[in-house]
C-alpha cells in the first residue's frame, strides 16, 4: 500500500553517554533531520496546468505564496489577493504545519498530494487571517513560547531572545536549515526528557553511565502535545476507504501538556495516549483488571461500598461490559491509526523517546489519531 | 491556604472554576450595570480527556462604543438586544454616505468576552471578538479605535505579542485573545503588593476578580470599587 513516505521504521537514537566532545548540540532532538523531509504537491488553480512543488513537513502553506504566486499570476484579476489552500473543499488551517494536514487529512498517503490555492474569498469565519510570513512566524513564535512554559515553567528563554536569535531561528525553520536551528534553538535551553529507552539499552549492554557525561540540560516530565483526532463512522479495513474530510468538525484537537510518569516500568506512547484518550482504553482498563487476576464483581462491590458517586457509575459501567455484548459498546470506538511525523510508531516505543525525537521546531509534540467511531 | 511568597501566581484547573463561580457571583450582585457572566460547559470531544476545569466564563454583547468626541474613558453602556436596534435605525435614514466626516453618527460596535482556563500556562485568559450591530465582524484596527488611548498605545508597540487572532479553543473559530504568557508574574506582583492582604495568603476567590481588574481596563471595563471589598 505504500503508507509512510518517510516510513522506513525509526530506528532509535542512542545518545553516546561516552562522547569526549562536547557538542553544543548534544541533547538535541533528532526530530530536526525532518526538516529535510518535503510532500510533494500538485497545485491547482481554475484550469491552469497544477504547479508542482516541493514542501517541508515542518513548514506552513502561506510560506509557499512567494513561489505560487508567479505561477499563476497571469491568470488572475487585478485585486487585492488573499491566499488560502483547500484540500477537497475543505480550507485548509495554515497554522497547523504542512506536515501534519497531510498526516490528518490523508490517512492514505496521496502523492503528490492535490490542493488547491485561492486568491479570493478568504474563508474568514472557519480560518484566522493571515497576512503573509508575519503573521506565520508569530503563530510559531507563540506555539514555541507555549510549548516552553510547558517544559521549563515559563517562556522567558523565547521571550528574552534577541531580535537576531529570534529571526535567525525564524529563518531556519522557514529555509529548513537544521545546522542554524540547531544552533539558535540550543539558547533556548529547552528542557529534554529523560531518554528512558537510551537508559534502558545502557543497562542491558551492562555499560556503566558515567553521569557527568550526560548534557547539563534540564531534565523535564511534561511533553507539550498537540493532539488531532479525526472520527470515522464507517468502518474500513484499507485507509482508502477512509471518506474525504469535508468538515472540521469532524476533528477535535487540543494542546495538552503530558507528564511522563516515573515508575518502575518505560512510560510509553501507549500510556501517554492513555491518558489524552481514556475512553478508547476503557475496555482495556477492564482487561487489566482480569489479568491482574482482580474479581471484577468483588472490585464492583467494594466501589460500591465507597460513597463516590463518580466511581460507582464508572463501575458500573465497566460491570456492565462483562456481557460480550455490552462490551462491544466500548469496543466499537477503535483507534485505527496513530501518525506522528509521516510515520506509524509502536505504541510500545518509550514515550521520552517519541518526545525527543519527533517533535516539531515549535516544541510541541503533534499526533494525529484516526478514531472508528460506533455507529 | 497559600504564602503569596511561595506561590508561582498560577491557578489550578479546579481553582479556576471555584475562582470563575466566585468572580460572577460578585459581579453579578454588585455591577447591576452590567449583564452577569454565564458559565458555559466546555463542549465534550468524543473521546478527548474532558477538561478539568468543565467550563468557562462568558459576557455576550456588551457594547463597547464611546460616546461621540468622549476623550480618554471609555465609557461602556449596556445595550438590551431589544433597544440595540432602535437606536441605530434612528440613525440610518440621515447617514449621508457620501460625506466624508460623518459628524452625528457613531455606529455602535459591540464585544464577546470569554474568560477561558489554559492548561499550559494555568492562569485565566481573556477572549473576545468584536462586531457591529447588524453583525459584521470588527476588524482589530477598528476595535483598536474604541480602546482606551492606553491600550491602543500597547497595541501598536507590541503588535504580535499583546492581542492576536488565535481560534476559540472551544468554538475553534477566529477570536482575539490577550497574550496571557505573563499573567503568572504579575497575579503574584498583585497579591503582594494588596495592603489589605496583610497576611499574604493567595485567596482564590479573588483571583478572577483581581485578574480581571488589570485585563479589564484594556477595555475600559473598571470594576466599581464596591465589588472588590
Amino acid at each position: 500500500m505504500g503508507r509512510g513516505n518517510s516510513s522506513s521504521n525509526p530506528s532509535p537514537r542512542i545518545p553516546s553517554h561516552h562522547s569526549s566532545s562536547s557538542s553544543s548540540c548534544s541533547g538535541q532532538p533528532l526530530s530536526f533531520a525532518f526538516l529535510f523531509l518535503f510532500l510533494f504537491f500538485y497545485i491547482c488553480f481554475a484550469n491552469s496546468k497544477p504547479f508542482q512543488i516541493l514542501a517541508p513537513r515542518i513548514g506552513y502553506l502561506p510560506l509557499l505564496a512567494p513561489l505560487i504566486k508567479p505561477y499563476f499570476s497571469s491568470t488572475l484579476p487585478p485585486g487585492v489577493d488573499t491566499i488560502w489552500f483547500d484540500y477537497n473543499g475543505l480550507p485548509l488551517k495554515w497554522y497547523i504545519p504542512t506536515g501534519v494536514l497531510f498526516d490528518l487529512l490523508c490517512p492514505e498517503p496521496e502523492r503528490p498530494w492535490n490542493i488547491t490555492v485561492h486568491f479570493r474569498g478568504y474563508p474568514g469565519s472557519v480560518l484566522i487571517p493571515c497576512e503573509g510570513e508575519d503573521s506565520v512566524k508569530w503563530s510559531f513564535i507563540n506555539s514555541l513560547k507555549e510549548a516552553a512554559y510547558i517544559m521549563n515553567g515559563n517562556c522567558k528563554n523565547v521571550m528574552n531572545m534577541s531580535q537576531s536569535d529570534q529571526l535567525e531561528l525564524w529563518h531556519s525553520v522557514m529555509n529548513g536549515n537544521l545546522e542554524a536551528y540547531q544552533r539558535v534553538s540550543s539558547k533556548l535551553k529547552l528542557a529534554t526528557v529523560d531518554d528512558e529507552y537510551a537508559s534502558l539499552c545502557l543497562q542491558k549492554s551492562q555499560q556503566s553511565v558515567i553521569e557527568t557525561d550526560f548534557p547539563a540540560q534540564a531534565k523535564t516530565g511534561r511533553v507539550p502535545v498537540r493532539l488531532y483526532v479525526l472520527s470515522v463512522s464507517k468502518d474500513f479495513d484499507d485507509l482508502d476507504e477512509i471518506p474525504r474530510v469535508d468538515s472540521w468538525e469532524k476533528i477535535s484537537y487540543i494542546n495538552r501538556p503530558v507528564e511522563i510518569r516515573k515508575e518502575d516500568k518505560c512510560f510509553t506512547l501507549h500510556d501517554a495516549l492513555k491518558i489524552l484518550l481514556p475512553e478508547l482504553f476503557l475496555d482495556e482498563s477492564l482487561m487489566n483488571v482480569k489479568l491482574g487476576g482482580v474479581d471484577l464483581e468483588d472490585a464492583v462491590r467494594n466501589s460500591n461500598e465507597d460513597v463516590t458517586s463518580d466511581k460507582v457509575v464508572e463501575d458500573q459501567g465497566q460491570n456492565a461490559c462483562k456481557r460480550p455484548e455490552a462490551c462491544h459498546i466500548y469496543s466499537s470506538a477503535k483507534i485505527k491509526l496513530i501518525r506522528i511525523q509521516g510515520i506509524e510508531p509502536k505504541l510500545e516505543i518509550p514515550f521520552s523517546w517519541v518526545a525527543n525525537n519527533l517533535l516539531n521546531p515549535d516544541y510541541f509534540l503533534h499526533v494525529c489519531v484516526c478514531v472508528k467511531v460506533a455507529q | 491556604m497559600m504564602d503569596v511568597l511561595d506561590w508561582d501566581g498560577t491557578l489550578s484547573a479546579k481553582d479556576f472554576r471555584i475562582g470563575a463561580f466566585a468572580f460572577a457571583q460578585k459581579w453579578e450582585s454588585r455591577n447591576l450595570a452590567f449583564p452577569p457572566w454565564s458559565w458555559l460547559p466546555c463542549p465534550k470531544h468524543p473521546w478527548l480527556a474532558p477538561p478539568e476545569e468543565e467550563g468557562y466564563l462568558s459576557l455576550e454583547k456588551i457594547c463597547i462604543s464611546r460616546p461621540y468626541e468622549e476623550e480618554d474613558i471609555a465609557q461602556i453602556s449596556q445595550i438590551d438586544t431589544g433597544e440595540e436596534e432602535t437606536c441605530c435605525s434612528g440613525n440610518e435614514d440621515v447617514l449621508d454616505d457620501a460625506t466624508l466626516v460623518q459628524s452625528n453618527h457613531h455606529e455602535l460596535h459591540y464585544c464577546d468576552f470569554h474568560i477561558v482556563y489554559s492548561s499550559t500556562f494555568r492562569v485565566p485568559v481573556l477572549y473576545f471578538r468584536a462586531y457591529c450591530s447588524d453583525g459584521r465582524p470588527l476588524p482589530l484596527d477598528e476595535i483598536e479605535k474604541e480602546l482606551p488611548a492606553c491600550s491602543s498605545k500597547e497595541l501598536s508597540k507590541k503588535k504580535w505579542t499583546f492581542i492576536t487572532q488565535e481560534e476559540h479553543p472551544y468554538l475553534k473559530r477566529p477570536w482575539y485573545k490577550l497574550h496571557p504568557c505573563g499573567t503568572a508574574e504579575w497575579m503574584k506582583l498583585l497579591f503582594l503588593s494588596d495592603n489589605a492582604n496583610p497576611k499574604c495568603e493567595v485567596v482564590l476567590e479573588l483571583y478572577l476578580l483581581s485578574w480581571f481588574s488589570v485585563v479589564g481596563q484594556v477595555f475600559g471595563l473598571r470594576i466599581s470599587f464596591k465589588i472588590s471589598d
